[in-house]
C-alpha cells in the first residue's frame, strides 16, 4: 500500500487552474521527483498536500486514511513535513526554538529544553545533519538553514518530506551533501518528494519522475528508464535548446573596474578591492553563492549606490557614480536581479515603463518636459512586436505580464540604445525553458554586436555555457578571472564556498 | 549639583518616580506584547483612557476595586479583539486602525462618563486602593518607604515584568508569540493557527494597558479627568522600541522616564526663580527622545511587525 496517494486534486485561483485533476502515488522509501518549469503547479500541489491550501476538488491519503483538508497540524499529525523554498525559519530565534515550536501543547506552563535539545542532538547525529541547536538561525549559513528546516521535519516524525526545490540556494558541494542525507533517509523508510526544475539533480536523486505543465501531469516515467532530453521535452512540451556561445574576438575594454572598495550602512565591507575588465565582444561570468558582493557591484554599476574607494570607467571615462540616468546614457544596459522591485513600475502600463529611462530625451519629450504620448505609445509598439512580448497591448498594467514577458519587456527598456556595456543580473532567473533561450539568444547577439556583458548568476550551467570568462566572488573579494572550460563545476564550487581550487601540491602531482 | 543631590535622597522623590512608574510598566509591556506578535497597537492611548474610565466607574456605581480592575482589563481586551479583527483577519493597516482605536475608545469613554453623570461638574471621588506597607523591607531609609508602602497595584505592576518574561521565554505559547512576529510562516507551518496567536496576544496585550490605566484613577487618583492619560500611551509605544522588546529592559526605560518626571517637579519648585518651569517640563522628553536614539540604533526589531498574514493565499 503506498505511503501517499493524491486522487483528482484540483485548486483554481480565480479563472487559472493551478492543478488539473492530478493523481499520484508515493512508496515508502521512494524518491518521486516533480519536475516542471514555474507556474507548472508544482508548489501549489504541495501546499494543498501540506494544508496551506485547500484543493478545491480531489481526496489525498495518507496511508489509506483521508487526510483532513487545509489543516497544517492534520497534515504533520499525519507524518507529513515540508521544506518550503523560502524557508519558514525566524533568523532572530535559536535553532532549537525554531525546531521546538508546535510540539508542546500550548497551554503548558514549561518547556522542557533539555530533553528536547537532547533529541535534536541525537537526531543530528544519526542523520549526519551537524548544527548548534543554542546558534541563531540568522547567523547560520544557507545550507544550514536547510538542515534546520529538515531536521524540524523529522523532529516531528515525518514519514513524507516534501522538498520544494531545495538546491535552488545550495552551493555544488551542499547539494551533494543533501543528496547524501536524503540517501540515508529513504534508507530508514521516509518517503521523499522531490521538487526541482534541474534535470540533471532530478537524474542523480529519484527513483521516479512525474512531469507537470500546465498544472497537469503529462507524464511518469521511472528516472533509470529516462534520461535529459527525454524529461526535458516531456516538461517544455517541445524541443527547446538553449544559445551557444560561439568564439568571437574581443575589442577594446568597455568597462574597467579598479579596486573598488564598498562597504553596506552598517559598515560591513561589501567589496574588497574588486577590479575587472571587461571587452567589446566578450561575455565575464560573475559566480558565487547570493550575498557575496554580487548585489553591491551590481548597485554600484547600475548607479544605486557609490563604493567608498576605487575607480570604474565606462568605455574609457569615469562612471558618474550614483547617477543612473547618466549611467544609462553614456552607454550603460541594466538587466536589474529583482524585476519586480527595480526593473518595472508594475501598476504602470507597459508604455510607460518602455520609455521610463528616456523620459527626457527628445525622442520621447517635447524640450524635455512634455511627453510624446503619441510616440512614446508607437515605440512600445515596436518594442512589443520586436521582442515578441505577448501582452494585451502596450497600456496593458505592467505587474499583469509573466515573469518572462517582463523580462522580455527590460530587455526592449536596455537593449533599445544598443548600449556598449551591460549589465545582466539573473536575466533568467524563475523564466521557463522557452524565455530561457529567448534571453539568452537576445545577449549573446549583443554581445556579436560588439557589446560587453557582465553576466551575474547563481547557476554555473548558465554560467559555463554563455561565458567567455568566468570570475568567482566570495565574501566581497572577486577572483581573477578564468576562461570559462579551464575549471569544472567541483572545483568553481569550492572556489564559491570560500578554498582555492588549486591546493598547490595535489594539483602539481595530478598534472 | 547639591540640590540634585537632595532630591535624591529625599523618600519623596522615589516614592513618586515608583508610583509615576506603574502605569508605564503596564503600558509598555501590552505594547511589547502586542507588538512581539507582529502587531502595532497604537490604541494604546485611547485604551487606557477606557480602562481609566471603566475601572473608576465600576467602582464609583458600587462595585468592589479589585473586580474594577477586572473590569478594566476586560474592556481593554474587548478593544484589543476589535483592533485585532481589523488588523489580524481583514490584515488593514496597523497603523490608521490604531489611531482609530484611540479615537474611538477616548470618545466612548468621555461619551459614557457624561451619560452616566450628567450633571457632575466637580469630578466626583472613589475610595481609592490603599498603600500596603510591606513589614520590615519598609524601614530600609529613603528607599523603604518609597518601595515598599506602595498601592497594591503597583506591586502588582512590578511583578507583572517577571511574569511577562517567564511567559515570553519560557512557555510555549511565548514562543509561538514570538515566533508569530518574527515570521508568522514558520507558525503556520508548524501547524499553529497564527491568527488566533496574534489575536490572543493583542487581546492580551490590551488588557495590560487598561489596567494601566486604571491604575491612573483607581490608585494614583480617586477621579476621573478627560485627558489624564495625557500622551502616556504614546509614551509607552516609544519605550518599547527603547526596551528593544525585552521585558526587563522596558522596566528600565520606564524607572528612567519616571525618575525623570519626577526630578523635573522637584527642579522647578528649587530652580524656578531662574529658568522657566517648562523647561523642567520639557526635560523628560528630550532626555527620552537622546535615550531613545542612542537605543534604538541597536534594537532588533521584530521581522514581521506590521506585516499582515493571510492564510492560503499565493505568496
Amino acid at each position: 500500500m503506498p505511503v501517499l496517494s493524491l486522487d483528482g486534486i484540483t485548486k483554481r485561483f480565480g479563472s487559472l487552474i493551478a492543478n488539473d485533476s492530478i493523481s499520484l502515488s508515493l512508496a515508502k522509501g521512494e524518491v518521486l521527483a516533480l519536475l516542471g518549469e514555474n507556474g507548472a503547479g508544482k508548489t501549489t500541489l504541495m501546499n494543498i498536500l501540506f494544508g496551506h491550501y485547500v484543493a478545491d476538488e480531489g481526496v489525498v491519503e495518507v496511508d489509506g486514511k483521508p487526510l483532513i483538508k487545509g489543516s497544517t497540524e492534520a497534515s504533520i499529525a499525519a507524518g507529513i513535513g515540508m521544506v518550503h523554498q523560502h524557508f519558514t525559519l525566524a533568523g532572530n530565534l535559536t535553532v532549537l526554538d525554531n525546531v521546538i515550536l508546535g510540539t508542546e501543547s500550548l497551554w503548558s506552563w514549561k518547556q522542557d529544553l533539555s530533553k528536547a535539545r537532547k533529541k535534536l542532538a541525537d537526531m543530528s547525529a544519526q542523520f549526519g545533519l551537524e548544527v548548534n541547536p543554542d546558534a541563531m538561525v540568522g547567523e547560520l549559513s544557507v545550507g544550514e538553514r536547510q538542515r534546520v528546516e529538515i531536521l524540524k521535519a523529522l523532529y516531528r516524525d515525518a514519514r513524507i518530506l516534501i522538498l520544494d526545490e531545495p538546491t535552488a540556494v545550495l552551493t555544488p558541494q551542499e547539494t551533494t551533501s543533501l543528496f547524501e542525507t536524503l540517501k540515508q533517509l529513504t534508507g530508514n523508510g521516509l518517503a521523499v518528494i522531490f521538487i526541482s526544475h534541474k534535470l540533471h539533480e532530478i537524474l542523480a536523486v529519484s527513483d521516479r519522475v512525474a512531469v507537470l505543465r500546465r498544472g497537469a501531469i503529462v507524464g511518469e516515467v521511472e528516472t533509470a528508464k529516462a534520461d535529459r532530453n527525454l524529461l526535458a521535452e516531456m516538461m517544455v512540451g517541445e524541443e527547446v535548446s538553449r544559445p551557444k556561445l560561439t568564439a568571437h574576438k574581443t575589442g577594446a575594454p568597455v568597462l574597467e573596474i579598479s579596486k573598488v572598495n564598498a562597504a553596506g550602512e552598517d559598515g560591513v565591507q561589501l567589496l574588497r578591492d574588486v577590479s575587472l575588465s571587461v571587452s567589446a565582444h566578450e561575455i565575464v561570468g560573475i559566480a558565487g553563492v547570493a550575498g557575496n558582493g554580487q548585489r553591491a557591484l551590481a548597485d554600484i554599476l547600475s548607479g544605486l549606490a557609490r563604493p567608498v574607494s576605487g575607480t570604474v570607467r565606462l568605455l574609457g571615462e569615469p562612471l558618474p557614480f550614483g547617477n543612473p540616468s547618466q549611467i544609462v546614457h553614456r552607454g550603460a544596459g541594466r538587466i536589474p536581479e529583482d524585476r519586480h522591485a527595480h526593473g518595472v513600475v508594475g501598476e504602470m502600463t507597459l508604455w510607460e515603463n518602455l520609455v521610463s529611462e528616456d523620459l527626457r530625451q527628445p525622442a520621447v519629450s517635447k524640450w524635455g518636459v512634455v511627453i510624446d504620448k503619441t510616440h512614446a505609445v508607437k515605440r512600445a509598439e515596436e518594442a512589443i512586436e520586436h521582442y515578441d512580448i505577448r501582452c494585451e497591448g502596450p497600456f496593458q498594467q505592467t505587474k499583469l505580464l509573466s515573469g518572462g514577458n517582463m523580462q522580455k519587456l527590460i530587455l526592449a527598456r536596455a537593449l533599445a540604445r544598443e548600449p556598449s556595456f551591460i549589465l545582466a543580473n539573473q536575466p533568467v532567473r524563475g523564466l521557463d525553458e522557452g524565455a530561457i533561450a529567448f534571453v539568452q539568444t537576445q545577449l549573446l547577439e549583443a554581445r556579436k554586436r560588439g557589446a560587453g556583458i557582465i553576466l551575474i548568476s547563481e547557476d554555473l550551467d548558465e554560467l559555463l555555457s554563455l561565458s567567455d570568462r568566468i570570475a568567482v566572488f566570495f565574501h566581497g573579494n572577486l577572483s581573477e578571472t578564468f576562461p570559462s572550460g579551464s575549471k569544472t563545476v567541483p572545483e568553481i564550487g569550492l572556489m564559491m564556498a570560500g578554498q582555492s581550487s588549486e591546493p598547490a601540491g595535489e594539483r602539481a602531482n595530478a598534472v | 549639583m547639591g540640590d540634585l543631590f537632595d532630591i535624591l535622597m529625599t523618600a519623596g522623590f522615589w516614592a513618586a518616580t515608583i508610583r509615576i512608574v506603574s502605569p508605564l510598566i503596564f503600558g509598555t509591556l501590552g505594547e511589547l506584547i502586542c507588538e512581539r506578535a507582529g502587531v502595532l497597537n497604537l490604541g494604546i492611548e485611547g485604551i487606557m483612557t477606557a480602562g481609566a474610565m471603566a475601572g473608576w466607574m465600576w467602582v464609583y456605581q458600587g462595585g468592589d476595586l479589585w473586580t474594577g480592575v477586572m473590569f478594566a482589563a476586560f474592556i481593554g481586551a474587548s478593544f484589543g479583539l476589535l483592533h485585532a479583527s481589523f488588523t489580524v483577519y481583514l490584515g488593514v493597516s496597523q497603523h490608521v486602525t490604531g489611531i482609530g482605536i484611540t479615537l474611538f475608545a477616548s470618545s466612548l469613554s468621555y461619551f459614557v462618563y457624561r451619560m452616566l453623570l450628567p450633571s457632575a461638574t466637580t469630578p466626583p471621588k472613589i475610595e481609592p486602593f490603599q498603600s500596603v506597607a510591606i513589614p520590615f523591607l519598609v524601614d530600609i531609609p529613603v528607599i523603604g518607604p518609597a518601595l515598599f508602602n506602595q498601592s497594591p497595584l503597583t506591586y502588582l505592576a512590578l511583578l507583572s515584568v517577571p511574569v511577562v518574561w517567564y511567559v515570553l521565554y519560557r512557555t510555549p505559547i511565548g514562543l509561538a508569540v514570538r515566533m508569530a512576529g518574527e515570521n508568522p510562516m514558520a507558525v503556520e507551518a508548524q501547524g499553529i493557527d497564527v491568527l488566533a496567536v496574534r489575536t490572543g496576544a493583542v487581546m492580551a496585550g490590551s488588557a495590560l494597558m487598561a489596567v494601566g490605566g486604571a491604575f491612573i484613577t483607581m490608585s494614583w487618583f480617586d477621579a476621573f479627568y478627560f485627558g489624564m492619560i495625557n500622551g502616556r500611551g504614546w509614551i509607552c509605544v516609544a519605550l518599547v522600541i527603547f526596551a528593544s522588546w525585552r521585558p526587563q529592559k522596558a522596566l528600565l526605560g520606564a524607572l528612567l522616564f519616571a525618575g525623570l518626571e519626577a526630578m523635573q517637579v522637584r527642579a522647578q519648585q528649587k530652580a524656578g526663580a531662574v529658568i522657566p518651569y517648562q523647561f523642567f517640563l520639557m526635560l523628560p522628553y528630550v532626555l527620552s527622545i537622546v535615550a531613545m536614539v542612542v537605543m534604538a540604533r541597536r534594537a532588533r526589531y521584530p521581522q514581521a511587525l506590521l506585516v499582515p498574514f493571510r492564510r492560503g493565499e499565493r505568496h
